[in-house]
């Protein structure tokens, strides 16, 4: 990247980049100038200061808001809009605001930390039981895989009463998602109809 | 000039608010109809009141209004609609119903053959004078015409002087130079009848002008980041993706017969072959040839039956489905009479859930009232990524698909739910190699997506794959319109082609990137078009059916603000036309005549539609019936309900009949800015949860005086569903509406809550019946019979 690219330039770089994001040493708050009749303070330096930013969205809405995400060490330290959004042009709604709860959380302390009902391990639920085991990825994926199988060779149908071939399972429903990216949404229709033959496939569009 | 309709854009889409705010203060004029006065009413120069469930009603006393006093578009409605088209004579409308009404296996049914158009051959007979009485503008104007401003006043309970203001204003669109923006959403479409209404405000738009002009269009705000995004890629059972219907064992046995039933021979759906052979392409790679129909009938085929949200819980109750998929979707709190959906899932065998915090279905085991010890459904509960834990793309309203970067690995053993589907593919593609049921597409379908030194699937790889790409070379499209029927071409989302796309004539570096990725802030027409803020689908086309902003002739409506004309030469464009603007074969410039009669290119005849001669299911143009609970008996007809609503058997199948006396109050749903949907994030925002803390009821002044209710007193509201409890809201938001000469009390419901969070309280959605919109199976949450009693 160039040498004294101004911060605004630099998120019309994002394309190019690989990650969409950069390292932006922020500025510190400064007191009035002096000679000046206005109340000075001694403020500290921004919160992100050194932070990273990235170009993200809000997952809220349909109106499609750009964010610029500052993170230091993995931790959401403040998200605001874009002010070269035409969308958004730099303002978020309260929700939006708030984007940043939903990874860390200011605690009594006043530190941030992980918001503490955010999911960080596999859970399942075993019949009939009241509460939730701690599992791993491996084991979930392939007990899941197993419950697919069984159900969809138990209930697969080839061909129906009139002998038209239909190559479709009944008996699995998948249910979302409004609320993953395309690609993503993608990728799990094309499994869920193009590998399994799933017929019973909607999303909250119609709630 | 604004006319929102059964939408909140303050609450619900404030970016949206911010910029009809922008155009008041330049002088726009805003209509909000609503049963609220709600905060955009709030910001509105009128605002109309009116009871849940009678927008065809007001929209039709808008028409009817705009004709009796010449207030149309007369140019518009001559050459873009298609009102001069001749009906069949069979046709005919009485008492509420339309011709053709019949009863097929013990239920009602349409027979749309009195519905069609006269044909002389392949043409459609026509009278450009307007006068015939079967030609669909004097059909048009005989159904309307029942709508008068008394009438409406009576069902809607709009005073008739608010009536009267907001259609005369309104109106001032039908100038062929003034816009009007119509903005609706969930208040439309969630009745037994959201599809009529949403046709109803199409035709209001035909009616004065404003499709395909710049400020204008019917604009529905979505209500999630995705569900655009999620219904182009096909996440919605009637469709594979970017709306190409899904195979029916009953209409399509055969790809032949797929592609004879689902292509039009005229309008763009003329294209639908080489969709679908690139998208079988996508999906089975060389497996799919032309000999093999390119593994057509490896898609499963539909039984002819509905299968959408709704059907799905009653073959679920009905103990068919014994798996299920619940993916970042909480329907526990969102779905329709939610406490006996959650009761529908003790009976699947196994569930799967993916989200980033625990929501209420997937602790339905242990919601309120339920024993987990009876309760042998197997859980799976999978940790999910946020949007700024993962990178890819989300589709907004405007069909602006914005790339979104990575900024944080997720937390713990989150992932995202792309390599979530990427391993459960892999899981389960390793069952299968043993054998099992019809194991083609499983180890066969098109799964190529590792990359080298890192664990998430190569995006980019995706990313092209949903964009299209030619075989032979594996050339990026740039346009659909490449796409071909042979097996050369790959495209998973034919609507999406270009999105992935880097343009080769871009001078900006900056901005040759992928379309998505793009930055540009420019925007030379000033016309808020910003043609390179990322990329908008159709091929980057900001305004959709845009040869409808200028005259026949190309002269611009709006002289000031052209958006595509013909400058007597060739056409200038500010945005990217949706017609031919060159002969295909000479290339020369396409003179205003070859296009004026086609603007709405995806319809066969290619005129707007005030008669849509293959119906929606229950009648080709709207009617107004009753929300299947209601207060009241219907006051236009005999017919009460709409005949053809979709309604289920067993435990879904409480209801309160018209006028009841135990449940005499009309209710809606409704949403809060500091919430969103079923709250499982905000609801776990500590600062949002302090804004807005626990789950309430908004009743007027007079019927909390005449139940002797304070406003934070503890109110039960019940229905013949269930009932919950919930503090009381007492404000003149809500005022009781005369209809029948009677009040009618309406009662609004926000339903952001559950039973897991850090904030809890009672699902509003448990009192809310499980009754669908005829044609799409949308609840009809909107409208439906509570009472009300002190806690």
């Amino acid at each position: 990247m160039k040498k004294g690219i101004s911060r605004r330039d630099f998120f019309k770089y994002l394309g190019i980049g690989a990650a969409g994001t950069v390292f932006f040493e922020g500025i510190s708050a400064k007191p009035a100038a002096a000679g000046e009749n206005l109340p000075s303070y001694d403020v500290g330096p921004l919160k992100i200061t050194k932070t990273k930013e990235t170009s993200s969205g809000c997952s809220y809405c349909g109106c499609g808001c750009t964010t610029i995400v500052y993170s230091e060490d993995d931790k959401v330290v403040y998200i605001e809009g874009d002010p070269d959004s035409p969308i958004n042009e730099g303002a978020l709604c309260p929700k939006g605001t708030a984007l940043s709860d939903v990874y860390t959380i200011v605690d009594k302390n006043r530190q941030r930390v992980l918001n503490p009902g955010r999911l960080t391990e596999v859970l399942y639920r075993a019949p009939n039981s009241d509460k939730w085991e701690v599992k791993d990825w491996d084991w979930a994926l392939s007990e899941i895989a197993k419950r697919v199988k069984k159900t969809r060779d138990e209930t697969f149908e080839e061909k129906d009463e009139n002998g038209v071939t239909v190559n479709r399972t009944m008996a699995i429903c998948q249910m979302g998602s409004a609320n993953v990216n395309n690609e993503e949404d993608y990728i799990i229709n094309k499994l869920m109809r193009g590998g399994l033959g799933v017929v019973d496939l909607d999303h909250c569009a119609r709630l | 000039m604004f006319l929102i309709i059964g939408s909140n854009p303050a609450e619900s889409h404030p970016m949206a608010m911010r910029h009809i705010g922008i155009a008041k203060g330049k002088g726009a004029k805003i209509i909000v109809v609503d049963p609220r006065f709600t905060k955009t009413a709030a910001q509105a120069d009128i605002y109309v009141p009116l009871r849940p469930g009678t927008d065809i009603s007001f929209l039709y006393g808008l028409m009817n209004y705009a004709i009796e006093n010449d207030l149309y578009q007369h140019e518009y409605v001559q050459n873009y609609t298609n009102a001069s088209y001749l009906i069949s004579p069979d046709y005919h409308f009485e008492d509420g119903l339309f011709s053709g009404l019949e009863e097929k296996d013990g239920k009602l049914v349409y027979n749309t053959a009195s519905w069609a158009y006269q044909k002389d051959g392949d043409n459609i007979r026509k009278d450009p004078t307007l006068q015939d009485p079967q030609c669909v503008w004097q059909i048009l104007k005989k159904h309307v015409s029942r709508y008068d401003i008394k009438t409406v006043s009576n069902v809607t309970g709009t005073p008739e002087d608010t009536l009267l203001e907001a259609y005369s204003t309104y109106c001032e669109s039908g100038k062929p130079d003034v816009a009007g923006n119509l903005i609706y959403v969930l208040g439309i479409t969630q009745h037994s009848y959201g599809t009529q209404n949403t046709r109803a405000t199409c035709m209001v738009q035909l009616l004065l002008g404003n499709v395909g002009m710049p400020g204008g269009g019917v604009n529905p705000q979505r209500g999630q980041s995705n569900v655009q995004g999620a219904c182009d890629m096909g996440m919605l059972w009637n469709n594979i993706t970017a709306y190409l219907a899904v195979p029916d064992a009953t209409k399509h046995p055969t790809y032949q017969d797929y592609l004879d039933v689902t292509t039009p021979k005229t309008g763009y759906w003329s294209n639908t072959p080489k969709f679908v052979a690139s998208l079988l392409k996508a999906w089975y790679g060389d497996k799919a040839t032309r000999e093999n129909d390119f593994c057509f009938d490896w898609l499963p085929k539909s039984d002819g039956k509905d299968h959408s949200h709704m059907s799905s819980y009653g073959s679920l109750e009905e103990g068919h489905i014994k798996g299920v998929f619940c993916w970042a979707e909480n329907p526990s709190v969102a779905g329709p009479d939610a406490s006996n959906e959650a009761k529908a899932l003790e009976k699947a065998d196994w569930m799967v859930c993916v989200d980033i915090f625990e929501n209420e279905t997937a602790a339905f085991w242990r919601r309120p009232g339920a024993n987990p010890a009876e309760i042998d459904t197997e859980v799976f509960l999978l940790p999910a990524a946020h949007i700024y834990e993962k990178e890819g793309t989300r589709t907004n309203s405007a069909r602006h698909i914005p790339w979104r970067w990575k900024a944080v690995e997720p937390p713990g053993q989150a992932k995202s739910d792309l390599w979530i589907a990427d391993r459960l593919y892999k899981a389960i593609r390793k069952e299968y190699e043993d054998g099992g049921a019809f194991t083609d597409p499983i180890l066969n379908i098109t799964w190529d997506y590792d990359q080298q030194d890192n664990d998430e699937p190569d995006i980019e790889k995706i990313a092209i794959e949903i964009n299209g790409y030619n075989i032979a070379d594996g050339r990026v499209l740039g346009t659909f319109g490449d796409l071909k029927d042979d097996g050369s071409t790959a495209c998973g989302v034919w609507v999406y082609t270009g999105y992935y796309y880097v343009d080769p004539q871009e001078q900006d570096p900056l901005l040759k990137v992928p379309a998505t990725k793009r930055h540009g802030t420019e925007d030379k027409s000033g016309l808020n078009v910003y043609p390179k803020w990322t990329f908008v689908w159709p091929l980057n086309r900001r305004i959709v059916y845009n040869r409808c902003s200028a005259d026949p002739a190309g002269r611009p409506w709006k002289k000031d603000k052209p958006l595509i004309y013909w400058d007597g030469a060739k056409w200038v464009t500010n945005d990217v036309p949706d017609f031919g603007i060159v002969n295909p074969v000479t290339k020369a410039p396409s003179p205003p005549e070859v296009t004026a009669n086609a603007p709405f290119i995806m319809l066969p005849e290619g005129q707007g539609r005030f008669f849509n001669p293959s119906g929606l299911k229950e009648g080709p143009m709207p009617e107004h019936y009753e929300p299947v609970e209601s207060p009241v008996k219907n006051p236009i007809s005999s017919q009460q309900n709409n005949p053809m609503a979709m309604r289920w058997d067993g435990i879904f199948s409480k209801l309160a009949e018209t006028g009841s006396e135990e449940f005499p109050y009309v209710a809606t749903t409704v949403h809060y800015i500091e919430h969103y949907q079923t709250g499982v994030r905000t609801r776990n925002s500590p600062w949002l949860v302090e804004l807005m803390p626990e789950q309430f009821a908004t009743i007027s002044p007079t019927l909390a005086a005449n139940l002797g209710i304070k406003a934070g007193d503890d109110i039960i509201v019940s229905s013949a569903r269930a009932e919950i409890k919930c503090k009381a809201n007492v404000l003149p938001i809500v005022r009781p509406l005369i209809v029948n000469d009677s009040p009618v009390e309406i009662v609004s419901l926000p339903w952001h809550w559950g039973y897991t969070g850090l904030s809890q309280g009672d699902v509003g959605n448990n009192l809310t019946p499980f009754i669908g919109d005829a044609n799409v199976a949308v609840p009809e949450y909107k409208a439906f019979l509570v009472n009300i009693r002190k806690a």
